[in-house]
């Protein structure tokens, strides 16, 4: 079978090696249209500090691994897919035929509504050409303004306050992380990251970005800050704008079944484009995020090369952040779900928080500051549906026992 | 043949020996924050449970790594961290769903058990046999069956965690 990958992000390449796995003999393309091997952008911020250089973001490390696995690396960009003849059309004018098709084409920022956006020195944060042009402008005692606090803007943070910017962060809900953290915790972080001399503003938005010495960012509370750099990260949207006319269904990212299969047959979808199924709701969303686009990967190719033999019960939403060294992580329905209970401890002084949120006795989801060991337990809890029996009382008393109401539930203690 | 590490919570005293060695054998210090293996306290019923990475077939932390710095090593088994390519990320930490890989804040990158390359200290330091590293086949079904009893309603599913079947509980 010939298999087209489109997409040479995670997803697309954990499925691209999937497949020469299930399917030894098979033609295989990866199609990515960035100027690089195939790359992490969960790795640019440690690029941006200089922990690593380019290689060191590189999916895999080794120049020869796809072509040692039969795989075909193309540099180009799908135009458009005629579905009836499953063909995909490049922009470098040629067409390619496939027997099953993968897309992975990730997603891309959303540039804010804000005038002066266009404006030089103003940069998104999301591929490595991005990195290259931020890296230059961050210099000691440069001021930059990062508009956006979500989990994108965050672990883009850590990289400019490392690097010794003057550095404002704006974002216009209440709190830092406001998707992955409550008021609470998301608060918390505020007050770090304030303490650490960011110059963090919440319920704020950017009225205008202006040309002057070089940058002026006019905030909607009045104030204004001048800037060397302004970096935008105010979310990204899936990148489905060249399915048009194919007859795949998008609907906030593409529409996929169980089976990571589309609305049109022989096409799969996978990674930060797909609506993919949620462990914990049962529904479908677009996740985002590397632990989903991996799985996907790994379940699209099983899927293309075998069949429908398996449906995906869902991915587990989780994430995890470290803000100039406080770190947290957030698990499954850490909001809670109608008719659950929970346990919070907060401990503001040490900025230490954990939240546990249960339906019937299972953790169905978490979230934490300054809880680094065994959290990964929390998303094997939730995922194996762990009941909890008389450990749920105890774990309402102390939430972070959480590693030894995993192993007395588990495990044959003697 | 590949050999396992065999943890018997039962043999378990909470000595913290095994802490000790591994915090020394890996870090040069005798550190139980920085240990592999962590030996889990139950007070309210006097049992304590030493616990670390089963080296599951799965390797979640491995899949899940954004830049490869995961690695199965081929003499033991064992997936190792390699710290030249860790980014420090944490996504692993997340990923596992045993708990079992963990950040470490003074080197800024992850730790988990790498059976110290097949020759475990934490078991040479055991005083009661608690923690010993065995040939993998000679303990696979207990240790699979005290597992299914746990999870009555866990289904064929690949995605749902399953610790590897060669690290068991033994009665002794």
């Amino acid at each position: 079978m010939d298999h087209i990958v489109i997409g040479a992000g995670p997803a697309g390449v954990v499925a691209v090696e999937q497949l020469r796995k299930h399917d030894p003999n098979g033609g295989i393309v990866l199609i990515g249209d960035e100027p690089e091997p195939p790359y992490s952008r969960m790795a640019i911020p440690y690029y941006l500090v200089k922990r690593i250089d380019e290689a060191g973001t590189h999916l895999r490390k080794d120049p020869g691994h796809y072509g040692a696995l039969g795989i075909e690396v193309l540099r180009d960009r799908v135009s458009s897919i005629d579905t009836a003849n499953q063909e995909i059309m490049l922009d470098a004018g040629s067409s390619r035929r496939y027997d099953r098709l993968l897309i992975a084409a990730g997603a891309s920022p959303i540039t804010p509504p804000i005038s002066g956006v266009d404006l030089p020195g103003v940069y998104n944060c999301w591929t490595l050409e991005d990195a290259r042009s931020i890296i230059k402008l961050m210099e000691p005692g440069n001021s930059v303004v990062l508009v956006g606090a979500g989990f994108i803007g965050c672990i883009i943070l850590e990289a400019l306050a490392a690097s010794g910017v003057k550095l404002t962060v704006v974002e216009t809900e209440n709190r830092m992380v406001p998707r992955m953290m409550n008021d609470v915790s998301g608060g918390m972080i505020k007050d770090w990251c304030s303490n650490k001399g960011v110059n963090v503003l919440t319920s704020t938005r950017v009225n205008a970005i202006e040309a002057a010495h070089p940058l002026l960012v006019r905030f909607d509370n009045g104030e204004e800050v001048a800037a060397d750099l302004v970096i935008t990260a105010t979310g990204v949207a899936p990148n489905t704008a060249f399915l048009e006319g194919s007859g795949i269904d998008v609907d906030a990212g593409i529409v996929v079944n169980e089976f990571l299969e589309t609305s049109v047959p022989n096409v799969y979808a996978a990674g930060d484009c797909a609506r993919g199924k949620d462990f914990s709701t049962g529904g479908y969303s677009v996740q985002a995020i590397q632990p989903t686009a991996v799985e996907h990967g790994m379940l699209t190719a099983r899927n293309m090369v075998h069949g429908h033999s398996q449906g995906n019960r869902g991915q587990v939403n989780m994430n995890v952040l470290d803000t100039l060294g406080l770190i947290s992580s957030s698990f499954g329905m850490w909001m809670g779900v109608d008719g659950g209970d929970s346990v919070e401890r907060i401990d503001r002084d040490r900025f230490r928080y954990v939240n546990l949120q249960f339906e019937d006795d299972r953790i169905v989801g978490a979230s934490a500051l300054g809880m680094t060991d065994h959290v990964g337990v929390l998303r094997g809890m939730i995922q194996s549906k762990t009941r909890l029996g008389d450990w749920k009382e105890k774990l309402q008393d102390d939430p972070t026992r959480v590693m030894e109401a995993y192993l007395a539930n588990t495990q044959v203690l003697g | 043949m590949l050999r396992a590490l065999s943890l018997e919570p039962e043999r378990c005293t909470g000595c913290l020996q095994c802490e000790m060695a591994c915090s020394f054998e890996n870090d040069g210090v005798f550190n139980p924050a920085k240990s592999r293996i962590k030996v889990f306290a139950f007070h309210e019923e006097g049992r304590f449970a030493p616990y670390t990475c089963t080296q599951c077939d799965e390797a979640w932390c491995m899949k899940a790594c954004p830049v490869d710095a995961i690695v199965i090593n081929a003499e033991t088994g064992s997936k190792d961290v390699l710290d030249s390519v860790c980014v420090g990320c944490k996504v692993c930490t997340i990923a596992c769903p045993f708990g079992t890989i963990n950040y470490n804040s003074s080197t800024g990158k992850v730790i988990k058990c790498d059976l110290c390359g097949g020759d475990p200290h934490c078991a040479k330091a055991c005083p009661t046999g608690a923690i010993t590293y065995v040939d993998a086949d000679s303990t696979g079904m207990e240790r699979m069956r005290a597992w299914a009893q746990n999870r009555p309603e866990a289904g064929p599913n690949y995605i749902t965690p399953v610790e590897k079947d060669i690290q068991t509980y033994q009665r002794p």
